[in-house]
């Protein structure tokens, strides 16, 4: 027979006992102890897009694509440039062929399905190119969903997948909520912008950037206060893609419009 | 209890046993919690040497031209085509002038249109970009027909190049 007394011990020490939480029953992980002691990465790329200056050329998309030997003629990219054309009644067009590889030569809209609209000059309110590429969150959704491991964020911001480790399973394409992953043709595994991560540290700038003839790109350092693309940030206005997703993008915009998406 | 009760049941622990046996076989070394903690640095740490081992193909500097192209550098700085690198044009350098040999120059229409096809939209720097209708404009011949790229100031034109 169990006594009140027993009885009330038992549930004071069972409510006690939910309250641990799992993490003070977790075993000890010396890579976690030495990580907190390391946190202080001197890195942290970010990139910065003044759209003001972009002209559409795609010499980026181009560049892209040779140093990072994504297939010429598939129809995947690691960066594409964004036509936005919004009409004075308010219609918004929006269109990026072949991730504007071959840079936009014409005026005409492309729809999708074959179709083309031609905008005439007195209709268009507002137009202009924006560039994209992966934003390097500070909190990666397409690397929490990562079942095996392939994909993670090195200290220094960038977001790698691993080709041998990945086995295509496609979550990570759909958990980006900028699309910017896609399967690689060849290596069929996930792939996406690392930020040129051979250049940048080896010190040189990603291809993107160098091939921008207007320097609408580029890459710098937030954690470094002199590097000008910080000092920009910091000091100037600048926006970032869907805030409200909470993955703390690092991919910055100057000119930002709201129907960007 | 009888045998055949804990017959399966071995044969489960057998599975799980094999399993764990052939994890330490098949999961690499490196394969762990790195820096930035379980839910974003659990990864294979030498693909991040993997990755920085990739082949830079593109220099982008056009001082690295120079030495042997010194009269196209210096046609293309007093241009206003200086902003453009070398490479945009002329391909990736790798390592040239070893390998390859001769650089393949994309000496298309296209190329061209990139920046100089006219397009009306105000709030981007294409507007300030003088251009042309690719339709109109002499639409069966290359540019580089009249255009010298190295030096495309209109009032050479009437010069030569």
């Amino acid at each position: 027979m169990i006594t009140r007394r027993d009885l009330l011990k038992y549930t004071i020490k069972g409510i006690a006992g939910l309250a641990v939480p799992i993490a003070a029953l977790e075993i000890v992980n010396p890579n976690k102890i030495f990580a907190g002691k390391n946190d202080k990465s001197k890195t942290r790329w970010v990139f910065l897009v003044d759209t003001y200056k972009c002209v559409g050329c795609g010499f980026c998309v181009k560049a892209c694509k040779n140093e990072n030997e994504i297939p010429y003629d598939a129809n995947v990219t690691r960066t594409w440039v964004e036509r936005y054309v919004v009409t004075k009644d308010g219609e918004l067009f929006a269109d990026t062929p072949k991730g504007a590889r071959d840079g936009f030569t014409t005026s005409k809209i492309d729809l999708g399905a074959g179709k083309y609209q031609d905008i005439k000059k007195e209709e268009i309110s507002k137009a202009f190119f924006v560039p994209k590429l992966c934003n390097q969150c500070e909190n990666p959704p397409c690397v929490q969903v990562c079942p095996v491991g392939a994909t993670y964020q090195v200290p220094d911001g960038v977001v790698l997948v691993d080709r041998k480790t990945c086995i295509g399973c496609g979550y990570c394409i759909m958990a980006c909520p900028y699309g910017v992953r896609f399967f690689h043709p060849v290596h069929h595994t996930a792939e996406k912008c690392n930020f040129c991560y051979h250049r940048i540290t080896k010190g040189m700038k990603t291809a993107c950037v160098e091939a921008c003839p207007f320097g609408a790109r580029q890459i710098g350092n937030i954690k470094d206060p002199d590097d000008p693309v910080t000092k920009i940030i910091k000091t100037e206005r600048v926006g970032i893609l869907k805030e409200e997703f909470g993955t703390k993008p690092q991919v910055y915009y100057i000119g930002l419009d709201k129907e960007v998406r | 209890m009888k045998n055949h009760v804990f017959r399966p049941l071995f044969v489960v622990i057998g599975l799980v046993g094999i399993v764990l046996i052939a994890r330490l076989f098949i999961v690499p070394k490196d394969f762990g919690v790195w820096e930035r903690g379980y839910m974003y640095g659990w990864h294979r740490k030498s693909n991040e040497e993997d990755w920085k081992a990739v082949k830079v193909k593109y220099q982008f500097n056009n001082e690295y031209c120079k030495d042997c192209h010194g009269d196209k550098y210096d046609s293309l700085i007093q241009s206003p085509h200086a902003i453009i690198k070398c490479e945009n044009c002329h391909g990736p350098v790798l390592e040239h002038p070893l390998n390859p040999a001769k650089l393949q120059i994309d000496r298309s229409r296209q190329q061209c249109l990139r920046c100089h096809s006219y397009l009306p939209y105000p709030t981007s720097g294409r507007a300030n970009i003088k251009g042309i209708d690719p339709g109109k404009h002499n639409p069966d011949i290359e540019c580089s027909m009249c255009h010298n790229p190295h030096k495309p100031n209109l009032g050479a034109l009437s010069g030569g190049k």
